[in-house]
């Protein structure tokens, strides 16, 4: 039995599922940077499955500009991440619910 | 066979990203994330996409993943304290999401139409670093150049963000 389309955007589905989840109930900062990253990777399955199934290689170059956007997100989000611990002794975003530093 | 592989390797994906929301240690996290990226690769290869694949391992599993671990490092992360509790609705909020998230998968499972345009699909070169290159680089270079924008933008802003300002000591 081959795998269907349905499966891959039900595997999509909850890995995104389980990201939101993270977001919403982590309170390490960097925790949840790695919960985005699951999100993006679960949007990443669908663009490659809706790829293979539709033979067209559009797809896997979104998944390429995705990816690129990921990385400057990383390099980005964790220098944010440096300057909130060097001002706040803490990666909880609870203690980071105000922007006056 | 690529049944088999699928639930191989989408129970494992689906695995570690429990572990990646249950761990308390960021490190353990970051560890488990790794095991999504790397079960997601295997299944792109079962889809015909060896070259995403490939730099889904290299950029996510490899860069990013340890950039990830060295501010972890860097900051020497404690665990997360138990002690006070964030916004009480929060928790529900979160369980209520997910009910209706998985109710949606439901959805998908039941009435998603199931087809395959090319249904042998062993011809096909779609996936391999030919085809990916020249799209890249004819139809679609406008995305490609504001890409690379981009990357320069995150280069300049990281640098300026973990930047001492002059004068400043620790």
């Amino acid at each position: 039995m081959e795998p269907q389309l349905s499966w891959y955007l039900a595997l999509s589905a909850i890995l995104f599922t389980i990201g939101v989840t993270g977001v919403i109930i982590k309170r390490n900062i960097i925790a949840m940077f790695m919960c985005i990253e699951l999100m993006l990777n679960a949007v990443n399955l669908t663009f490659v499955a809706f790829a293979s199934f539709f033979q067209d290689v559009t797809g896997q170059l979104f998944v390429f500009i995705v990816m690129t956007v990921a990385a400057a997100e990383a390099a980005v989000g964790l220098g944010i991440i440096i300057a909130i611990f060097r001002n706040r002794e803490s990666l909880d975003v609870d203690d980071a619910s105000i922007l006056k530093l | 066979m690529l049944a088999l592989l699928f639930i191989l390797f989408a129970g494992l994906a689906i695995g570690c990203a429990l572990a990646v929301v249950a761990q308390r240690n960021p490190l353990y996290s970051a560890i488990s994330l790794v095991g999504v990226f790397i079960s997601l690769a295997c299944l792109y290869v079962t889809l015909a996409a060896p070259f995403i694949a490939a730099v889904q391992v290299i950029v996510y599993a490899g860069a990013i993943m340890v950039l990830v671990v060295f501010v972890i490092m860097l900051l020497n992360v404690e665990q997360e304290d138990r002690g006070r509790a964030r916004l009480k609705f929060l928790v529900p909020t979160a369980v209520a999401l997910a009910a209706i998230l998985i109710a949606e998968v439901a959805f998908i499972l039941v009435s998603v139409q199931e087809f395959r345009v090319n249904p042998t699909g062993a011809s096909s070169d779609i996936g391999l670093t030919h085809s990916i290159g020249s799209q890249l680089f004819t139809r679609y270079l406008l995305p490609f150049e504001i890409t690379s924008i981009l990357l320069l933008m995150a280069i300049v802003g990281a640098m300026t963000l973990a930047r001492r300002a002059k004068g400043e000591q620790r």
